[in-house]
């Protein structure tokens, strides 16, 4: 029972992949614009829960909830101030400056945060685990999974049921006419980075109450999220969901066998699906 | 309502258009003809803001609008049917539509219905993706998507273009009815006899200029002809 | 009575400067610090790694993250080849080369088949593959690492004469002997480079750069050139990786493959100092050279800081310090860029 076990625990952190994947994906979506710093954004967004936690006294849970409103005026000021500047047929502009910010942000954290490992304490749901007969799983793993298919369940909803996600559908099609519909394209982008980093944050407090996490640990993160869209093919969050499975069992059964094989096994997944499936699992008909 | 003084447009080193009046009346239809590389289309972007142009070259009601971005412009009731239609793929029909009205919302005549009850194919549609319909459909819901925001000025970019003759009369069709709901009309075409069979009056342009300026119905095919092509005919 | 040409005059100044500049700087070290000598090294196999990360993306359109999957697998490829094949480290730099020559062909494969911003990515990725596989390497220390053995770094090739010339001892000969392979590989890159973007292959590359479409309709293979450009710069960033770590004599995956040190300084170098020409990296390396130096005691601060320069430069002077003094008085010290001379056309454009 001991592969059930580690398929379950891998299928688990899955949908913490697909945390760190939906606001890359997002954005990338609607404006075709990699986000360099994506994975830092999420350590970011960590350290503020931290602080809400551990200076304010809140529960990771309200604190999460006190920083998603920070985290989105974040977004969309980094994009209405920086990134619209820099959009455009080039792409070189946008991804040095993303990546500009990646290493700005890594060292800044770790000038005012330290290199000490930290977590995000959750108390008695830590260690809390349920009997499932065949397999026990955790509490938090299976939280965190659950939050990612609430999470997609809810930005399929946004994109598909609401006057908002149209436009965001419109622009990503073609940003000029959707601006003779009366639609502002760097107003659309300015939300959708604000959303995208609302789902950073989610990503963050799973991420911070599982396991410790540092400032140098964003680049890594920001390559699991980025294998899990590529996997999953672009433009399908359902997609993504599938890719970070495909990641995590990777991870997980590259663990069993050699703890030091954990992190090659994903990316090895990766590299094998790329082989197979060049244009993920799941392409988009229109690209 | 709208008027242009002097208008210049230029893409790049290259020159397209060179000191454009026009003016257009609430409630009137305008139509504006010239061959390939007249400037029509460019004369129609320099309006709507896609191509930036100088403070006081474009008047609505009197102020300028050459600084507004698009978006701007189309909420100050200047909706625009772009040439080649521009549909969004990744939408259906009635989301190309919705889409169309859901930055300017004011009383008017267009909504979902009267632009079903205008063109009843795309009721039949609604639920397809909009690129998966045929050319003179997709003009249909890009006039439709236009309308849903009830402009006070509807601009025409080439809408017969691509398509056959029987398709382009239905079309054509619509446009009294349009009228009737109260919006101005800007037609721009390279087929004058459709223009001139619903314009109250003809702009004609050659080479980025006006070279004629007419009521539809006294203007002569030889007028016409030394404007559009440059020479006598 | 028209003819097309590249000369200017900033140009024939930088022909007959250049020889000068190089005989003086392979001088030097006869008067230089042992100090100033490794600051140098340092400089010379950064613009290196500048100039050729600068072909890939400011002539290629090639970003690429992972350019420390190349320095890392040369820098290892030199060790294995003095710690497992017993061969003296100078002989063993051109394996590094050849090493990241053959990691070029699987990543290229790999990474040509992601679209525009994700090819970035994905040579990232591929790097990591890279590292963490090199760390499972138990012959040459697995994840801490090993140093090159004594008895290789005291019997370096030249080190002896370089000893008697200029009577030095052992650790500060072999830090000449580095400096002047720095030095030829930094002139043979960029003179490489330097004719490359004159040649047929620059043309073609100009066009693929500003319309791969158009390029293409007129002929231009952009599939093969984007490979060709990929594998060169592998090639010499190999070599470069293998040099540095001679230097060194003490390598881990982490140092030999760190992103920060062989891929974001090098961009910062590049974004700095001007993006798609030879001058750029030039001065972008003085400059950050000077950053350094100038904030070395404030630690982190100074990458944010760098990492913030770089930002504001792409935000509003894209093209670097150097596409602002070349617009103000129109100076190309490397011109690749063919002109019509001729007799002035009345009226212009």
């Amino acid at each position: 029972m001991i592969w059930l076990d580690i398929l379950v625990q891998g299928i688990l952190l899955g949908g913490l992949y697909a945390l760190f994947a939906a606001g890359l994906s997002l954005v990338f979506g609607i404006m075709r614009l990699v986000n360099l710093a994506h994975g830092d954004l999420i350590i970011l967004a960590a350290y503020l829960v931290l602080m809400g936690v551990t200076l304010l006294g809140l529960s990771p849970w309200i604190a999460a909830l006190v920083a998603v409103p920070v985290m989105f005026a974040l977004g969309w000021l980094l994009q209405a101030a920086v990134l619209n500047r820099v959009l455009g047929k080039d792409i070189l502009p946008p991804l040095l400056v993303t990546f500009g910010l990646s290493v700005a942000l890594q060292n800044g954290l770790l000038e005012v945060f330290s290199a000490d490992s930290r977590r995000i304490p959750v108390g008695a749901l830590e260690g809390a685990s349920l009997d499932l007969g065949l397999v026990t799983v955790g509490i938090m793993p299976l939280m965190t999974f659950a939050s990612a298919i609430v999470m997609i369940i809810g930005l399929n909803g946004l994109f598909y049921h609401t006057a908002l996600g149209r436009a965001f559908r419109a622009t990503s099609d073609d940003a000029v006419t959707a601006g003779l519909m009366g639609i502002e394209p760097k107003r659309i982008f300015a939300i959708a980075t604000g959303i995208a980093m609302v789902v950073v944050t989610l990503a963050a407090l799973y991420l911070g109450m599982r396991a410790n996490f540092d400032p140098s640990i964003g680049p890594a993160r920001l390559i699991y999220a980025f294998e899990a869209v590529i996997i999953g093919g672009l433009g399908s969050l359902w997609g993504t969901l599938a890719g970070g499975i495909i990641i995590g069992v990777a991870q997980t059964f590259g663990a069993a066998l050699n703890p030091e094989w954990q992190i090659l096994a994903g990316h090895i997944a990766f590299l094998a699906v790329m082989l197979l499936k060049p244009r993920g699992l799941f392409p988009r008909a229109v690209d | 309502m709208l008027e242009t003084h002097g208008l210049t447009a230029n893409y790049g080193q290259f020159r397209a258009l060179f000191g454009v009046d026009i003016t257009v009346a609430a409630g009137e239809c305008v139509a504006i003809i010239g061959a390939n590389g007249a400037g029509k289309s460019t004369l129609m972007r320099s309006i709507t803001g896609v191509l930036g142009n100088e403070p006081g070259m474009v008047l609505h009601r009197g102020e300028p609008i050459g600084a507004l971005s698009s978006a701007e412009i189309m909420k100050r009731g200047i909706a625009m049917v772009p040439e080649g239609r521009r549909l969004f793929p990744s939408l259906t029909v009635e989301e190309n539509l919705l889409v169309g009205g859901q930055a300017r919302k004011v009383p008017g005549p267009w909504s979902l219905d009267t632009v079903y009850d205008l063109f009843p194919i795309l009721r039949e549609r609604r639920k397809s993706p909009g690129t998966a319909l045929s050319g003179g459909q997709q003009q249909m819901v890009a006039i439709g998507r236009a309308l849903m925001s009830n402009p006070e000025l509807l601009l025409c970019d080439e809408i017969s273009l691509g398509l056959a003759p029987v398709i382009i009369r239905d079309i054509y069709a619509a446009l009294p009815r349009i009228r009737e709901g109260g919006a101005a009309i800007v037609l721009v075409e390279q087929d004058i006899g459709k223009a001139l069979a619903v314009a109250d009056r003809v702009y004609c342009m050659m080479e980025g200029r006006v070279t004629l300026v007419a009521k539809a119905a006294e203007v002569a095919r030889e007028q016409i002809h030394s404007a559009y092509f440059g020479v006598a005919a | 009575m028209y003819r097309m040409t590249t000369h200017t005059r900033a140009g024939a100044v930088t022909a007959i400067s250049a020889p000068i500049f190089i005989v003086a700087a392979l001088a030097l070290p006869a008067v230089a610090s042992r100090g100033v000598v490794q600051d140098l090294f340092f400089i010379l196999t950064m613009l290196t790694l500048a100039q050729i990360w600068n072909l890939l993306a400011g002539y290629g359109g090639l970003v690429s993250v992972g350019q420390q999957a190349f320095v890392g697998i040369g820098a290892y490829a030199m060790f294995a080849g003095v710690i497992l094949l017993g061969w003296n480290p100078v002989l063993a730099i051109p394996l590094g080369g050849l090493a990241a020559l053959v990691l070029a062909v699987p990543t290229a494969f790999f990474a040509f088949r992601l679209q525009g911003a994700y090819f970035a990515i994905g040579t990232w990725v591929i790097a990591e593959v890279t590292r963490l596989l090199v760390a499972q390497w138990k012959a040459l220390g697995g994840g801490t690492g090993t140093s090159l053995p004594r008895e290789a770094t005291s019997s370096i090739l030249g080190t002896d004469a370089i000893r008697t010339l200029f009577g030095l001892r052992e650790a500060a000969a072999r830090d000449v002997l580095a400096y002047w392979l720095a030095l030829a590989l930094v002139v043979a890159v960029t003179g490489g480079i330097y004719w490359l973007l004159r040649s047929r292959l620059g043309l073609a590359l100009a066009a693929v750069r500003d319309n791969v479409d158009a390029a293409q309709s007129v002929g231009v293979d952009t599939g093969r050139l984007r490979w060709a450009v990929f594998l060169i710069a592998a090639a010499a960033t190999g070599l470069t990786g293998a040099l540095v770590f001679l230097q060194t004599a003490r390598i881990s995956p982490g140092a030999a493959f760190a992103v920060t040190d062989w891929t974001a300084n090098v961009i910062f170098i590049v974004v700095i100092g001007g993006i798609g020409t030879i001058e750029g990296p030039i001065l972008g390396v003085l400059v950050f050279f000077a950053l350094r130096s100038a904030l070395a005691d404030y630690g982190s601060w100074y990458l944010m800081t760098l990492g913030l320069i770089a930002v504001v430069v792409m935000l509003f002077a894209p093209k670097g310090l150097w596409g602002l003094i070349a617009s103000r008085n129109g100076l190309h010290l490397f011109p690749a860029r063919r002109r019509l001379t001729g007799p002035k056309i009345e009226g212009g454009i």
